[in-house]
């Protein structure tokens, strides 16, 4: 090769050229450091699968070209990232283009919420349109009924994580009480939804503020370990208390919604006979969706109308500073116990409606993991934030959804492969991307719940900074 | 009285893989002050690195010594585990440590979910189960129709427990890098204006508690023979407990509290209700934070106004 | 004309110990009602912890803290309630309340005791309005019922809401802060930031208004402007000013009681002039800071 072919800019003389080719061997060395430790990380997890043999004995199969690509990967994005030029002198214009986002979200988030309710009437009746009555079961069902369900799940959790700033890891424990609720209620003593609902609400309440008296005097992370401890003793209690609850095969054939007394059943007594109508089981899932929606619309209500009084900026105060809180005479732990009792009440509440979507409730639907993927929907749609809950509901949750769609990749990639499995994975991932990028969560912005001149908002970089 | 003997060197046993992995609950905590969430799955990963290492050398390699197999792929653990829990602390948390005071637990719960799945993904769902080694037992006692038994693998565990202990200990009260560490915990400012080093410090604690939970990794596997991508969490929790138990940032309350724990959920199961005995050491673990949040050996926490 | 000089609060005997440090030994002081009075000493001297201890935050080792916001409380009184065991009584003569045995939000809500932080602590969040308004959290509860009514728009939680938006503006107006009612409290400037904490403690409507250093970082015209909001605080606002400050010009311009600590001990006790000359404080500022000893004797220059 003559020298001539060289581009003459990488050639250039040295003492200008000096820096960039410093540059470019520090980045080289970087990056290769990158892959090193990608390859430790890789190596025995990626490279050898542990698969058991017909004597159960444990073999290993190889998969080296996939460490070699993870190596790779980690070479060229570590390379680029260092070849970029600094973040430091660019920082201000995306961090203010960002910013001019954000008031164009916050000015339209009035016509978001108005288009975003309006899609959620519509929504049952588009699909019946578009696919059916057959068709549009599963869409009105897995994706309306669960999104509404963990919506209402996410706000309750807001109001105490978002709100109260009190980190709940064990929330499943009040939504399973009140699946429960409904489930031995209506089993064992043949109540009603309707009736079992208030209790199933009630009961959960009552949880709340048992549980949450002893322990909300404690510092922010040891609260969090403590409830993390009572979701899963209910959990556990629920497993083994078999006379009770049928243990690990759960409640079954829970009695189903009905209209307002009107059963949805085939025969002349049922709903579609009423109305003169022929028989369907989509008019149950579409009364169950329509209930879950006033059930979600009740709960984003009441938080809504809460943070304008003084129950719920006492909440918010606590976030910010509880030692401030209580030097004002604010009794912080009845001001907890309030947001405890009121989020579980919610999740009691869409504990009955799951339990009646489900007809069957078993100890598996309340894990830890359960918890958590509320949690994701409450940090990632941006603590404190009802349209980013909502909206991180929708993607956690529809998204869930789209991955069991994804069967069709096993032609692809090959068979066994689970799209499902990469489900909590992500969400685990998307929460550290989430606190190390933007700690309030996407929609970061604070209204005030009260305002002299005109409704503003928190200093976008207060709120990047997670300190709002 | 016989069985008695037999759930006591049972839960020894069981105490001394859960003290191991409290040490690095305790040791993060005292330094940063956050509960490292992640640590019961960074446990788990260690499991199956063992395993897959030690299957590796004995099935690809061809290495006929059991024994040396076992050492190799313990020392190879302890390492690539450690690599594991540093990437965990630059990754997931060193940008966190000024963040608000709840991020930095989120984003360890975060990686707590990513890093079990992530094993799940690509080990598979079902349980790994793993060669049966050291298999001898020794027969202590006799009575009432009952064997009081101690295994080479209990003899073992704890021998290697204590062998590392007692080097852990002189790491940090003799190296420099433990008085770092050491200094760092008692107070991070000064020790950042005495120039210490306070990054290299985490990370050197993320490294110790990480090959520690490696050891207490192989020594699970080696005791239970079987393994799950879901197996962080619960031993995981316990060793938490034993940590607050023994009073959070406490080095020798870790070990305490990790005994404690291994022999009441022993007593518990054999007692009380095997059925429930996730729930005793759940308990205790409310309890302890409730009534004694400063445990055993922990100092009293006072409020900063 | 001012109130009679009676006493606010009794401390009597005050001790606090952490481990095996004493912070506090042995404290005994009044500070009269009308009147603002100044806790100073050297750094470490355990003025906070003083600070601490009255509104509830520690709990003292020993000694007895009784405040009596509506008049003296007759000796028999104090007496009996002391050996009553219970945290508060009415008497003839006005409550009585035993700080060491109430909890801090007890001290705030029911012996109207409020306070500033010598480290700022606002809620950096919410908006200036905001901060005033969550300060008349129990006046607004007492009017919403438990909360709810105002779920439903009731017209006494619109009508309590409304007398709270204005006596935050009246407040704002005060620290001239009404043009930045609306920003949040954390993107004030600092000596902003000091004046909205005044403000907001004063929203409580206390009897006793504790100011943990509230003229630190100050330039000196904002120094001024803060003496003169005390003095407004203290003559217009029926409320007694207790003061930790090393500004030694603010305190001897605006103090009419002056508590000298020095190592958790009192060291000297009484008006401005008296504690200007007293030998034990000048050894005691001499001996240990010699910012303050120049304060000190720049303030005595000046007066």
């Amino acid at each position: 090769m003559s020298k001539r072919c060289e581009p003459p800019a990488t050639f250039a003389p040295a003492p200008e050229a000096s820096p960039l080719r410093d540059r470019l061997r520090s980045a080289l060395i970087g990056a290769a450091k990158a892959a090193g430790v990608a390859l430790g990380l890789a190596f025995p997890l990626l490279a050898y699968r542990t698969e058991t043999d017909f004597s159960n004995a444990l073999v290993l199969q190889e998969r080296w070209a996939a460490v070699a690509a993870i190596a790779l990967a980690a070479f060229v994005v570590r390379l680029i990232c260092l070849l970029i030029p600094g973040r430091t002198k660019a920082a201000s214009s995306p961090r203010r283009r960002r910013a001019e986002f954000a008031a164009i979200v916050a000015r339209s988030r009035r016509l978001i919420s108005a288009a975003g309710l309006a899609s959620l009437i519509a929504f049952p009746l588009v699909v019946l349109v578009l696919l059916g009555p057959a068709r549009s079961l599963k869409w009105i069902d897995s994706y309306g009924i669960q999104i509404l369900i963990y919506m209402t799940l996410g706000w309750g959790l807001n109001i105490v994580v978002g709100l109260a700033g009190l980190l709940d890891l064990g929330y499943v424990a009040f939504y399973a009480v009140g699946a429960y609720s409904y489930a031995l209620l209506s089993t064992n003593f043949g109540w009603s939804f309707w009736a079992s609902l208030p209790i199933a609400g009630l009961l959960a309440a009552l949880w709340g503020v048992a549980l949450g008296f002893p322990v909300l005097r404690l510092r922010g992370d040891y609260l969090a370990i403590v409830t993390l401890a009572f979701g899963e003793i209910i959990r556990i209690v629920l497993t083994n208390w078999t006379d009770l609850t049928n243990g690990e095969a759960g409640v079954s054939s829970i009695p189903r919604v009905s209209f307002f007394g009107l059963p949805f059943i085939a025969g002349p007594e049922g709903f579609a006979a009423h109305f003169g109508l022929a028989y369907s089981p989509i008019y149950r899932v579409i009364f169950l969706f329509y209930l879950a929606l006033a059930l979600a619309l009740l709960t984003n209500f009441v938080t809504l109308r809460l943070r304008r009084m003084p129950l719920g900026r006492a909440w918010e105060a606590l976030r910010e500073d509880e030692i401030a809180c209580r030097s004002l005479g604010i009794n912080t732990v009845a001001v907890k116990l309030a947001a405890f009792a009121l989020g579980a009440l919610v999740g009691g509440l869409a504990g009955a409606v799951f339990a009646a979507r489900q007809g069957f409730v078993s100890p598996s639907s309340f894990t830890f993991i359960e918890s958590a993927t509320i949690l994701a929907i409450v940090v990632l749609g941006g603590a404190g934030s009802q349209l980013g809950v909502a909206l991180a509901a929708l993607f956690i949750i529809g998204g869930s959804e789209l991955l069991r769609e994804l069967d069709w990749l096993q032609h692809i990639v090959g068979e066994g492969f689970d799209p499902t499995q990469y489900r909590m994975l992500i969400i685990g991932f998307a929460l550290i991307v989430i606190m190390n990028w933007k700690p309030r969560g996407l929609i970061a912005n604070r209204t005030p719940s009260v305002f002299l001149a005109e409704p503003r908002l928190a200093a976008p970089a207060l709120a990047e900074e997670g300190r709002v | 009285m016989e069985i008695f003997l037999q759930q006591l060197i049972n839960g020894v046993t069981l105490g001394s893989i859960y003290g191991l992995i409290a040490i690095g609950y305790t040791m993060v905590f005292g330094i940063i002050g956050m509960v490292n969430f992640a640590h019961g799955d960074i446990f788990m990963l260690s499991t199956f690195i063992a395993l897959i290492l030690f299957l590796a050398l004995t099935q690809i390699l061809g290495v006929s010594s059991v024994a040396l197999s076992f050492v190799l792929a313990m020392v190879a653990a302890m390492a690539l585990t450690s690599l594991w829990s540093y990437m965990l602390e630059r990754l997931a948390y060193r940008r966190l440590r000024k963040s608000f005071r709840l991020a930095p637990l989120i984003s360890a719960i975060g990686a707590s979910i990513f890093l079990s799945n992530l094993v799940y993904v690509l080990q598979g769902p079902r349980n790994r189960p793993a060669p049966s080694l050291f298999d001898a037992v020794i027969k202590v006692t006799h009575g009432g129709g009952y064997d009081v038994t101690l295994s080479a693998k209990q003899i073992l565990i704890v021998l290697v427990t204590a062998l590392l202990l007692a080097a852990f200990w002189v790491v940090v009260q003799k190296t420099p890098l433990g008085r770092a560490q050491r200094a760092c915990a008692q107070d991070m400012r000064m020790a950042a204006l005495l120039g210490i080093d306070v990054d290299r410090t985490i990370s050197f604690t993320f490294v110790i508690g990480g090959a520690l939970a490696a050891v207490a990794g192989v020594l699970y596997i080696l005791y239970y023979g079987v393994v799950n991508s879901g197996d962080g969490f619960i031993p995981g929790v316990k060793a938490f407990t034993a940590a607050v138990l023994g009073g959070i940032g406490s080095l020798p309350g870790a070990v305490v509290g990790g005994l404690l724990i291994g022999l009441i959920e022993t007593f518990w199961a054999a007692y009380i209700s095997s059925d429930y005995k996730d729930v005793a050491a759940f308990s205790i673990l409310a309890a302890t934070l409730v009534f004694m949040p400063s445990g055993l050996f922990g100092r009293p926490d006072v409020e900063k106004v | 004309m001012r109130a009679p000089h009676t006493a606010l609060l009794s401390v009597e005997h005050l001790t606090m110990r952490f481990g095996g440090v004493i912070a506090i030994d042995d404290l005994s002081f009044t500070a009269a009602r009308g009147e603002i009075t100044a806790l100073i000493g050297p750094n470490g001297a355990g003025k906070t912890t003083v600070f601490n201890c009255v509104t509830g935050f520690y709990k003292p080792s020993a000694g007895r803290l009784a405040l009596t916001p509506s008049g003296a409380a007759a000796p028999e009184d104090l007496l009996a309630l002391t050996q009553s065991g219970r945290r508060f009584s009415e008497t003839a003569s006005g409550e009585i309340y035993l700080l060491e045995r109430m909890a801090d939000f007890e001290i705030a809500q029911r012996g109207r005791v409020a306070r500033t932080f010598q480290n700022i602590r606002l809620f950096a969040g919410m908006t200036a309005l905001e901060n005033l308004i969550v300060a008349q959290h129990n006046a607004l509860m007492a009017a919403s019922g438990p909360g709810l009514w105002g779920l439903f728009g009731l017209p006494s939680h619109r009508a309590r809401q409304k007398a709270a938006i204005e006596t935050a503006k009246y407040w704002l107006e005060q620290i001239d802060l009404i043009g930045r009612a609306d920003d949040p409290a954390g993107a004030l400037p600092y000596g902003a930031q000091r004046r909205l904490e005044i403000a907001r403690a004063m929203c409580a409507r206390p009897a006793l208004l504790c100011l943990d250093e509230p003229a630190a970082g100050l330039n000196p015209r904002e120094s001024a402007e803060l003496a003169a909001l005390l003095r407004a605080i203290r003559d217009e606002h029926a409320a007694s000013i207790l003061l930790i400050e090393h500004d030694m010009s603010v305190v001897m311009e605006i103090s009419d009681h002056i508590v000298v600590l020095d190592y958790g001990e009192k060291i000297a006790d009484g008006a401005p002039s008296a504690i200007r000359k007293d030998p034990k404080v000048i050894k005691a500022y001499l001996g240990v800071d010699d910012e303050d000893e120049v304060d000190l004797a720049a303030s005595g220059t000046r007066a």
